[in-house]
């Protein structure tokens, strides 16, 4: 059996294609989703990719969240889904409230984009279990409203309860609180994480092939579940 | 026919990169003294009809909702004409 894994495709997303491919080399069955259809195919996890949903309008992820598709993923989600959303993926698990706090512009105002050392803080959520405690890997960021934020009770909150899974390391790239890159919801289905790894999954194009990880923790569970 | 107006602001505690932008952008083209620019997002909403209780009530939720994301943004919401 191999897990399949829906990737939705939002207008104005770039990164659904590559999420797809990843899901592939890390063994599952990518399956793609249409942001108009209320209808997951039963898959058995969902990826949201990196872009600009709706061209970004009104703020990052805010229409997103509305799509017919996104009502089922949001009840699924809280019955527990998987769910990773990357980059834009992240801004609408915020919008949606699947997850805390908010991502907002870089603070010094540029979009940037580079390869970035992370240290992963979180080997229990569904798409983190394959790295090992504090290990440092190096996947793409490419973002201009990557900044996470939110208030000082829910970043204590984050840290206490072990829901950050990624931070970065050598240099803050966006202005993120804390330097948070990622973070989980308290069941640990759900994750969000602005950098990309689904651009780190081949030797040809990525940095690394460090990002393959977050797919086959997933897959892998799914497969032994 | 109805005017809505509504205001969202980051709220204060939140970085603005835009606003520190146009603050030097001010600086740079000659005015002194410039303390703080904040940058916000104005909705004017034109109604068909008077402005009833319910259609109030769903606006005032959907200012919450979809105009503003509570978590970093406050917003007011007034009835211009």
């Amino acid at each position: 059996m191999s897990a399949r894994i829906g990737v939705v495709t939002f207008p104005g997303s770039l990164d659904d294609r590559d999420a797809a491919r990843a899901i592939s080399i890390a063994g599952g069955e990518p399956v793609a989703l249409w942001h108009g259809d209320a209808d997951l195919k039963n898959v058995d996890a969902v990826v949201l990719p990196g872009g600009f949903s709706y061209g970004d309008y009104l703020r990052c992820g805010a229409i997103a969240k509305f799509a017919p598709v996104m009502s089922l993923i949001i009840e699924k989600a809280h019955q527990g889904l998987p769910v990773l959303g990357i980059c834009n993926g992240f801004q609408i698990l915020c919008e949606s409230h699947l997850l805390p706090g908010a991502l907002t512009r870089n603070d010094h105002q540029h979009f940037i984009c580079r390869d970035q050392k992370l240290r992963i803080e979180n080997t229990e959520s569904y798409w983190t279990r394959d790295y090992s405690m504090g290990q440092e890997i190096v996947i793409p960021l490419k973002n201009g409203e990557g900044g996470y934020v939110a208030d000082e009770k829910t970043l204590d909150q984050l840290f206490a309860e072990g829901r950050v899974i990624a931070t970065y390391q050598d240099g803050n790239p966006n202005g993120s609180y804390r330097d948070i890159a990622g973070i989980t919801n308290s069941r640990g289905n759900v994750v969000g994480l602005m950098p990309h790894p689904e651009h780190a999954v081949e030797a040809l194009t990525g940095p690394s092939l460090d990002g393959l990880g977050f797919f086959t923790s997933a897959i892998n569970t799914l497969v032994n579940a | 026919m109805a005017r809505v107006v509504v205001n969202v602001m980051l709220k204060p505690e939140i970085l603005d990169p835009q606003g520190r932008a146009v603050q030097g952008a001010l600086g740079r083209l000659g005015l002194t003294g410039v303390s703080d620019v904040r940058q916000g997002k104005q909705f004017v909403i034109d109604l068909e009809g008077d402005l009833d209780a319910d259609r109030s009530a769903k606006l005032e939720e959907l200012a919450g909702e979809l105009l503003s994301n509570p978590v970093i943004e406050d917003f007011t919401l007034t009835v211009v004409e």
